[in-house]
């Protein structure tokens, strides 16, 4: 489903309808988190993306009006349509033939725990059912989200608010209605 | 659903995503297919932090269990700046529509001499 609304994303004329179909990628990525033991990212996706990015979006479409002209494709269709292919069976090729080093069985039931409650206090009762040690019990009730990206993470996670707040700034400045020309 | 599927499914979105930001004239589908690449991108770092280990944690695993988040992470990084990157974009796109009244790209060569 994911992938046929992509697809639809970039063949379907009406810019409009391809925004409504962007918006059905990011629920079924949303939904792929939750299988991925990712849930928070899964509402974090349909907060930003569903409900902020793709608002922003349809409004722009709305704005311009170009709509009626629609989605044309550009003369580089064809190479393009080459490139996409060859770098697909490129990541295909890899996906296949590497020899992935998998988090075994007996330890991928206590990594789904982890990873389930990432933002959330885990019951000690679930841990000590998944057989966690005392040791590894403390171990994954200090692991989660937030301790990683104020602990390890901290650098990046400051230079993303600048990012954020410059992107901000710049977007404003980019909107501001172009001053009267100054009567020196 | 195994490893492989799940990055076989997001290379397929980044492909799709690709051309359309090859191939397409209006600015706010190229926009639109940047935002698939970027979902795709997203799905590859959780899918890895779920089924591939982080080094060391099959030896000792009280000790790198915050590790199995690490993917997860990068994936809240990605979404933030594709954020920025998104209310950046419309706003160049509508500066280009306030000063040629078109989105459209192969019409946007003020800087070709």
């Amino acid at each position: 489903m994911a992938i046929g609304a992509a697809l639809g994303v970039v063949l379907i004329r009406d810019l409009f309808r391809a925004a409504l179909l962007l918006v059905l990628v990011f629920v079924s990525v949303a939904g792929f988190y939750v299988m991925l033991n990712a849930e928070f990212l899964a509402v974090v996706q349909v907060l930003i993306y569903v409900g902020a990015i793709s608002i922003l979006i349809i409004f722009a479409v709305m704005l311009t009006r170009d709509v009626q002209q629609g989605n044309l494709p550009n003369r580089l269709q064809l190479p393009a349509v080459l490139f996409a292919a060859l770098l697909l069976s490129a990541l295909v090729v890899v996906t296949i033939d590497t020899d992935w080093d998998l988090i075994p069985d007996d330890v991928q039931e206590k990594v789904s725990l982890v990873q389930t409650s990432a933002v959330a206090i885990i019951d000690t009762e679930d841990l000590e059912s998944s057989g966690f040690t005392e040791e590894e019990q403390s171990a994954a009730k200090e692991a989660g989200l937030a301790d990683l990206l104020i602990g390890d993470f901290v650098l990046p996670f400051e230079a993303v608010s600048v990012l954020l707040l410059a992107a901000l700034i710049g977007a404003l400045v980019l909107m501001r209605p172009r001053p009267p020309e100054s009567s020196e | 659903m195994s490893l492989e599927a799940m990055l076989i499914i997001a290379a397929v979105l980044f492909a799709i995503g690709l051309y359309g930001s090859l191939a397409r004239r209006n600015v706010l589908a190229v926009l639109m297919s940047v935002e698939l690449m970027f979902n795709a991108v997203n799905l590859t770092f959780v899918a890895l932090a779920k089924y591939v280990a982080p080094a060391g944690l099959k030896e000792n695993l009280a000790e790198n269990l915050g590790g199995v988040l690490t993917g997860q992470v990068f994936a809240v990084f990605i979404i933030t700046v594709a954020a920025a990157e998104i209310a950046l974009g419309l706003g160049i796109v509508f500066a280009m529509y306030r000063n040629t009244e078109s989105v459209d790209l192969t019409e946007a060569a003020e800087l070709r001499n």
